[in-house]
């Protein structure tokens, strides 16, 4: 079945120029391997194609249960000159928040 | 794990508009030794230069007074030692200002202002920037430039016996981790305890975000009281081993959970977060809950500092302008979407970089992440957003949008506009060794 990843992780998203750092933690320790097997940089990538145009790199923190994601030109040339609504990109965890990733029965 | 003994730093604010009664609140019943003040992006410092240039004796941080006046007492009462950011572009006006406050309160202080972080006279233009590659003398006209100093511009006045510390483009972690090593006496190549000390500055930098705040989600987060967000402070020991709380009574929550948020806050790589002061490797550190509102770090490790400091350059980016106007019921994306058709047409033309959103589906991402198509709100927003380099080009965006009221869709209201000079911001490096921070006293 199919569940959201909002579900299972928390997030917060951060701007450094016009890279975005977003942070996916397990509520629970038990769930961390399903999200490194299933919440790849690959995936995170199509998630947010035509989102973040650069590459996107993924950091793993088993003992925070925690991975961290970091897109680059994810900010239409940053904070600064981006002109987006939401210009640091904050909004971003819960976009990815709705990713769904296949799950066992 | 057991701790030595300790000293309390706690953090008032945690950028330039945050709230300003949580330091007081800290101030008066935190029991602290040290207040750091973190107020400074890397796009208010710019715009602290175009106040300087208009006024010599502006230029620093526009809530400097108001953050100061309610300080002044409590920090002098209970003997805490404060060191901020908030001299911006100005650090010698600011203390200037402090002790004109200090004053008229009857109160004494010694005012440590820093200076060295402008290094715009001494710039290499012909260098590339880190995000485009291009050489900054080509970007367009540079406001400012601003290096990231760090504790060693904070220590001698410190040592100097500065009750209030005020300096301009230092870096967020080392306003935390200048107190750790005057009061331990770290060596400036002890690069573990360095990087413990940055991670209680790095968690401690934003204020609410440890406690609570930016966490909140009801129902899956829920946060207690948060009109009332009591703001963080850490307990430190020589090793640099750290524990977390609030004052009592406050609102908020100290979690694992929040520490996480924000441990990974804006970090680009958790094995090798830049400072001016170190290296630090976020990667093997631990965070513990040990009771109701407290938590624990413990274990991170420091490389050597980088030979250069990063640079930020403000440069004169043009004009934003931007107008929204709204529809409600049956068919109002379809509505708003007809208006967006109609100033594409009229305004592209005119407009290098032209942006138009519904409010409501895909004003933040630029498209929906939900897989249904056709979602109707009751309210779509319009707003169209465009970027020239002179203000009338701007103004037309407002223009077009106001003018939908009688020549666009049916029932559009609330048409509001705005056009707003910008300051855009790319970084450079300059070598460590052409950045010389200086200390001028003053007293009340």
């Amino acid at each position: 079945m199919k569940r959201k990843l909002y579900e299972l992780a928390h997030s917060r998203a951060g701007d450094k120029g016009n890279t975005t750092t977003l942070s996916v933690i397990a509520y629970r320790r038990e769930d961390y391997e399903l999200l490194r097997n299933k919440v790849t940089a690959a995936a995170v990538k199509e998630h947010f194609a035509g989102i973040i145009k650069g590459e996107v790199s993924r950091f793993e923190l088993p003992h925070l249960s925690a991975l961290q994601f970091v897109g680059r030109e994810a900010l239409g040339g940053g904070v600064t000159v981006t002109l987006a609504l939401d210009a640091h990109g904050k909004c971003m965890s819960s976009a990815l928040l709705e990713m769904e990733i296949e799950v066992d029965d | 794990m057991a701790m030595g003994a300790t000293i309390r730093v706690g953090c008032g604010a945690g950028f330039a508009a945050d709230r300003i009664e949580p330091a007081l609140v800290l101030a008066e019943h935190g029991s602290l030794n040290y207040l750091a003040l973190e107020c400074l992006g890397e796009r208010t410092v710019a715009l602290a230069q175009l106040r300087r240039h208009r006024d010599p004796n502006a230029g620093y941080d526009v809530l400097l007074e108001r953050r100061m006046n309610g300080l002044l007492p409590l920090i002098k009462r209970n003997s805490i030692r404060l060191l901020t950011n908030m001299g911006a572009a100005n650090p010698l006006a600011a203390a200037a200002k402090v002790v004109e406050l200090a004053r008229q309160q009857g109160i004494h202080v010694r005012v440590a202002a820093i200076t060295g972080d402008d290094v715009l006279n001494i710039l290499d233009l012909d260098q590339p920037t880190l995000e485009t590659s291009e050489k900054l003398r080509s970007i367009g006209q540079i406001v400012s430039a601003n290096a990231y100093i760090g504790i060693d511009a904070l220590l001698p006045a410190l040592a100097g016996g500065a009750d209030i510390i005020i300096g301009g483009r230092i870096a967020d972690p080392s306003l935390f981790l200048a107190p750790l090593v005057h009061h331990f006496g770290w060596a400036l190549d002890d690069h573990d305890r360095l990087a413990r000390g940055t991670v209680v500055g790095h968690l401690l930098e934003c204020a609410g975000q440890l406690t609570g705040g930016y966490f909140a989600d009801p129902g899956k987060k829920d946060v207690p009281e948060m009109a009332r967000l009591g703001y963080p402070f850490a307990d430190v020991d020589a090793e640099g081993s750290a524990r977390f709380g609030k004052v009592a009574g406050t609102g908020g929550l100290i979690s694992v959970a929040t520490a996480t948020e924000q441990l990974l806050y804006e970090v680009t790589d958790p094995s090798a977060y830049y400072t001016p002061d170190v290296i630090a490797d976020f990667s093997t550190t631990n965070l513990q809950q040990i009771e109701r509102d407290v938590i624990e770090t413990s274990g991170a490790r420091g490389k050597p500092r980088s030979p250069h400091l990063k640079v930020s350059v403000g440069y004169h980016a043009g004009y934003l302008g931007e107008a929204e106007i709204g529809y409600a019921g049956e068919n109002c994306v379809a509505r708003a979407r007809l208006a967006a058709e109609i100033i594409t047409e009229r305004l592209k033309p005119h407009l290098q970089e032209l942006r138009v959103d519904v409010v409501g589906l895909t004003a933040l991402h630029s498209r929906t992440m939900s897989p249904e198509d056709n979602y109707c709100p009751y309210e779509a927003r319009l707003r169209v957003a465009g970027r020239s380099l002179d203000a009338a080009h701007a103004g037309l965006i407002g223009e077009e949008v106001e003018g939908l009221y009688t020549n666009g869709p049916a029932g559009g209201g609330g048409a509001r506009r705005s056009v707003s000079e910008q300051i855009g911001i790319l970084s450079c490096f300059v070598p460590r060794e052409q950045v010389v921070t200086q200390v001028t006293y003053f007293e009340s």
